[in-house]
């Protein structure tokens, strides 16, 4: 749908990549960061429904905006989202079994990410239904790779292995990396504690990197201000001397 | 059915399933409202009354409107729209009581909504068979006392590291775990402790 488009609606679709990444940048949707992300497969699976149930309530929510009382707007997004929330609650269940036992409670849950209802308030509702359903890719994608790069770290360290095929239909199974070491296994980041340290330890990671772009972009500021400054100074010092023998 | 119900239900909802180290549930709060500790107990009040009354509601619903009508499919649109609609009650509740509780509560209610932790309890209530296991009536005391007990851990996580937090304020952090980061691995080594209560019950 969005790969022919122009400029702006590629920006719109990768924004959510990086720049304004829901969990490394915005922090939305920490809890199902941290709940569903002991294992990378877990993590994706989450993150393909979370964009389902983004791009369909994102397109329904921006047709049916101008219907909507504002008293009773936060309501009538949440019931839609819940809608479509148990909609592929259904499908999943029928569908990928093993990923609904493992997701949990957490699959209902998908209602209340403060995600979802946050791109509804804030794009949907001001946008067309393209532009947000663009967003709705765009932005899940982007959550989709938080939640995998979390999913990683902790299954690698935790257990040595990134397996697939475990929770999603995928039809194969195997394992990406296996490095057959326990003595490198750490058990503690496949529990609650490995999940909060390893998400603070990216978010240092991305924090580090807009710190560095940040420095490196007041420096150009200032190198260009000083240039600037010279420039005038040498014009000034050339006006002083021409002047000087002028009257000399 | 004896008081020790009440006690281990009150005491693993509470410690040992702690709802934000354990269950993942609420971190959005934990994390927006844990900077001062005035706000974070506000915060906990209010999810606490909130909390409580929205699992009996719910719990109510399920077992009294959508199982004898067997549509239990649809129990996320219901409970999420109680919800909804009950903080909204309780808001203007609130408001008409007592101006200076809704002074001090009145900002997080609406934050509530999408709060996780309500909406999980309420269908951890279901998921966990009280009333299977001591009759609908009964089973709604049990699942009122995990709501309270969940609240009381909700509490006193947000309090403990607020109070965390506010003398991080003052610690020399490097520049890249400054903020979110380094709060969050505090939370992890905080759960590696909570870890350790697990066998109390």
């Amino acid at each position: 749908m969005a790969k022919k488009k122009e400029m702006s609606r590629l920006a719109n679709l990768t924004k959510g990549f990086f720049k304004e990444n829901p969990i490394f940048v915005f922090l939305l949707g920490m809890c199902p960061a941290l709940a569903v992300t002991s294992t990378m497969e877990t993590g994706l699976g989450m993150g393909v429904l979370v964009i389902l149930v983004l791009t369909m309530s994102n397109t329904v929510i921006s047709l049916i905006k101008d219907l909507i009382p504002a008293q009773i707007k936060i309501p009538a997004f949440i019931v839609i989202i819940a809608t479509f929330v148990t909609i592929i609650e259904m499908l999943t269940q029928a569908f990928a079994p093993a990923l609904y036992e493992a997701l949990g409670i957490f699959l209902p849950l998908i209602v209340v990410n403060c995600l979802i209802l946050g791109r509804a308030e804030a794009f949907a509702s001001k946008n067309g239904p393209l532009n947000s359903a663009i967003d709705g890719i765009g932005m899940g994608l982007g959550f989709t790779m938080a939640l995998m790069l979390i999913g990683f770290t902790r299954e690698v360290l935790a257990t040595g292995a990134v397996g697939y095929g475990v929770y999603l239909p995928l039809g194969i199974e195997g394992s990406f990396i296996n490095i057959d070491s326990y003595i490198l296994a750490m058990d503690v980041f496949i529990g609650p504690a490995g999940g909060f340290i390893v998400i603070g330890l990216w978010l240092a990671v991305f924090q580090a990197f807009s710190n560095r772009n940040k420095r490196i972009k007041a420096d150009t500021r200032k190198r260009w201000i000083e240039e600037k400054k010279r420039e005038a100074a040498e014009r000034k010092r050339q006006k002083a001397m021409k002047e000087a023998g002028e009257t000399s | 059915m004896s008081i020790t119900v009440f006690f281990v239900a009150i005491i693993s909802s509470m410690l040992i399933n702690n709802v934000i180290l354990m269950r993942f549930l609420g971190v959005c709060p934990f994390l927006g409202v844990s900077k001062k500790t005035e706000s974070a107990v506000g915060m906990s009040v209010a999810v606490m009354f909130v909390m409580v009354i929205a699992s009996i509601v719910t719990y109510l619903l399920y077992y009294y409107v959508l199982e004898p009508n067997g549509i239990t499919y649809i129990s996320t649109i219901a409970f999420i729209l109680v919800i909804a609609s009950l903080v909204q009650l309780v808001e203007m509740f609130i408001k008409k009581v007592s101006k200076k509780l809704y002074k001090s509560l009145g900002i997080y209610l609406p934050l509530i909504t999408t709060n996780c932790a309500i909406l999980g309890v309420a269908e951890t209530n279901i998921a966990s068979n009280y009333a299977t296991d001591y009759g609908v009536l009964q089973g709604l005391f049990v699942a009122s006392t995990a709501a309270f007990g969940t609240a009381l851990g909700f509490g006193l996580i947000i309090f403990a590291f607020s109070s965390i937090r506010e003398r991080l304020d003052g610690a020399n952090v490097p520049e890249a775990w400054k903020g979110v980061p380094i709060s969050l691995v505090i939370a992890g080594i905080m759960a590696l402790a909570f870890l350790g209560l697990g066998g109390i019950v």
